[in-house]
């Protein structure tokens, strides 16, 4: 029986992730989620459905909301990747961080990364404009422990801040 | 996922050369890989079109000339898009979440596969999509959320994309490119019928690209909107769905014409054209009128054993939809 060499095509790629250029050495396979976890070490990015179904794994890519399941590392050269470890200026945290903290906006905290950067990009978005759009346009991030009505308010906290 | 190369494609022309029946075309990549992840495709190749010139979205009174490129949340919030096919708009705004609409490409978007959770999970479930010859699984299963219009003996699978029901109302065609050159086909008559060939979902040969969607502008298509109904009050697959357009005579009273599809009942996005022929000169002020056509959404409807309730919340759905759009403005 014949065998064939199995080739492993690995690729260089650089990620520009919270203005940080890091330069891999990866399969073409690896998601841009598994690249930022297991490659770089920033856990903060979970994952939880990795199928693009809960948005815990919500990351910004250009100011854009995305989930980084669904893409691959190769794919988002040259981008500004934005990951929850990037909000914070220092220990400043973001008015939005700061807001989840005031309104109780987390019970076990596994989706709340996801929701702090889908929410910024929200409120980038303009989608803030009553509770009803907030939560239409915050439907792809879920949380298991059902604090919506408190990452409502600090979504609102936050928006009312910045308007 | 199974290994795959990976190549960057700079030129539209060299990319469909180069594509062979072991490669895949990515964009937004938003369907594809949940397929790949799952096992369900395993290409050797990855194409990333993504460079490709095809993005740009052109509006004006005539019609839109939209990129199989342009990301949902672009086109869903164009200004000449809201203005001028609303129900196009709406449609993409009751599509998935705000993450995957930022990612995911309005080809790509019509080339997704089906929701049907036997063709979905690679465990040996018959499944004649996946494994031609295998059986249908869902045909005596679990069918709730199946077709019951457009099936066959060999596959029930419902489409899933609210998109292509609204381009099938607003008469809109697609753009394909291949190595034999360019086409055009009406969205209509893009996706194929499962028949006894389920494996095979629409006209587009090997290494053809969607390179973009066309609409004609009309009254009736300023004049649109799209109803969705879902088990949750969002991020989810339809149940059922209809995307209407209503031309109407004002000064009358009456509907000059109307186009009328329907999404979540279909093995593919279902025009009912039955509906829009009952409502010509029909009187707008009548409750009668929405209701009375609405009976015809369901004309050879073939139910499943957890799907009845399909048919009539299709009836009523064309008929709010109706009401809906009779009334904007």
């Amino acid at each position: 029986m014949a065998t064939s060499a199995i080739l492993v095509p690995v690729m260089d790629v650089t990620l520009r992730v919270n203005g940080v250029e890091h330069v891999l050495d990866i399969e073409p396979r690896v998601t841009l989620l598994d690249a930022l976890r297991e490659y770089l070490g920033l856990t903060g990015t979970k994952k939880g459905c990795d199928q693009g179904a809960c948005g815990a794994c919500t990351v910004l890519v250009d100011g854009r909301r995305i989930n980084a399941c669904l893409t691959l590392a190769v794919m988002q050269p040259g981008r500004a990747i934005t990951t929850i470890e990037g909000l914070a200026q220092g220990d400043v945290l973001h008015p939005l961080q700061r807001a989840f903290i005031d309104q109780d906006g987390f019970q076990c905290g596994y989706c709340t990364a996801g929701q702090i950067m889908s929410g910024v990009a929200l409120i980038a978005e303009g989608h803030t404009r009553s509770d009803a759009e907030i939560r239409e346009f915050m439907s792809g991030n879920i949380c298991r422990c059902g604090a919506y009505p408190n990452i409502l308010a600090a979504i609102k906290a936050a928006a009312g801040g910045s308007a | 996922m199974e290994s795959f190369t990976y190549a960057r494609a700079t030129e539209t022309a060299a990319a469909i050369a180069a594509h062979d029946a072991a490669s895949a075309f990515i964009a937004g990549g938003t369907d594809l890989l949940q397929l790949l992840k799952a096992g369900i495709q395993s290409p050797r190749h990855l194409v990333d079109i993504n460079a490709l010139d095809m993005a740009a979205i052109e509006v004006t009174p005539a019609g839109a000339r939209i990129g199989a490129l342009a990301r949902m949340a672009d086109v869903a919030d164009h200004p000449g898009i809201v203005e001028h096919f609303p129900a196009l708009s709406q449609a993409l705004l009751l599509s998935a979440s705000a993450q995957l609409r930022n990612m995911a490409s309005m080809g790509g978007n019509l080339l997704q596969r089906t929701r049907c959770t036997y063709f979905r999970d690679p465990a040996p479930a018959a499944c004649n999509k996946r494994r031609p010859g295998s059986g249908c699984a869902a045909i005596g299963g679990e069918n709730r959320l199946h077709a019951i219009l457009g099936g066959s003996d060999a596959c029930v699978a419902t489409h899933p994309s609210d998109l292509a029901v609204a381009l099938v109302a607003l008469d809109a065609v697609v753009r394909l490119q291949g190595p034999a050159g360019q086409r055009t086909v009406p969205v209509e008559d893009f996706y194929t019928l499962p028949g006894a060939t389920p494996h095979i979902e629409s006209v587009l040969r090997q290494g053809e690209l969607v390179v973009g969607i066309d609409l004609p502008g009309s009254a009736r298509a300023r004049r649109s909107h799209y109803l969705k109904v879902r088990d949750r009050a969002s991020y989810e697959f339809a149940l059922t769905s209809a995307a209407v357009g209503l031309d109407l005579d004002i000064q009358a009273g009456t509907v000059r014409s109307a186009c009328v599809a329907m999404g979540g009942v279909g093995t593919r996005p279902w025009r009912l054209r039955a509906v829009e022929a009952a409502l010509v000169d029909a009187p707008v002020d009548d409750p009668a009128t929405w209701r009375t056509a609405a009976a015809r959404a369901t004309d050879g409807a073939r139910p499943l054993e957890h799907n009845g309730f399909k048919v009539e919340l299709a009836k009523r759905t064309v008929q709010r939809a109706l009401e809906e759009t009779a009334a904007l403005r």
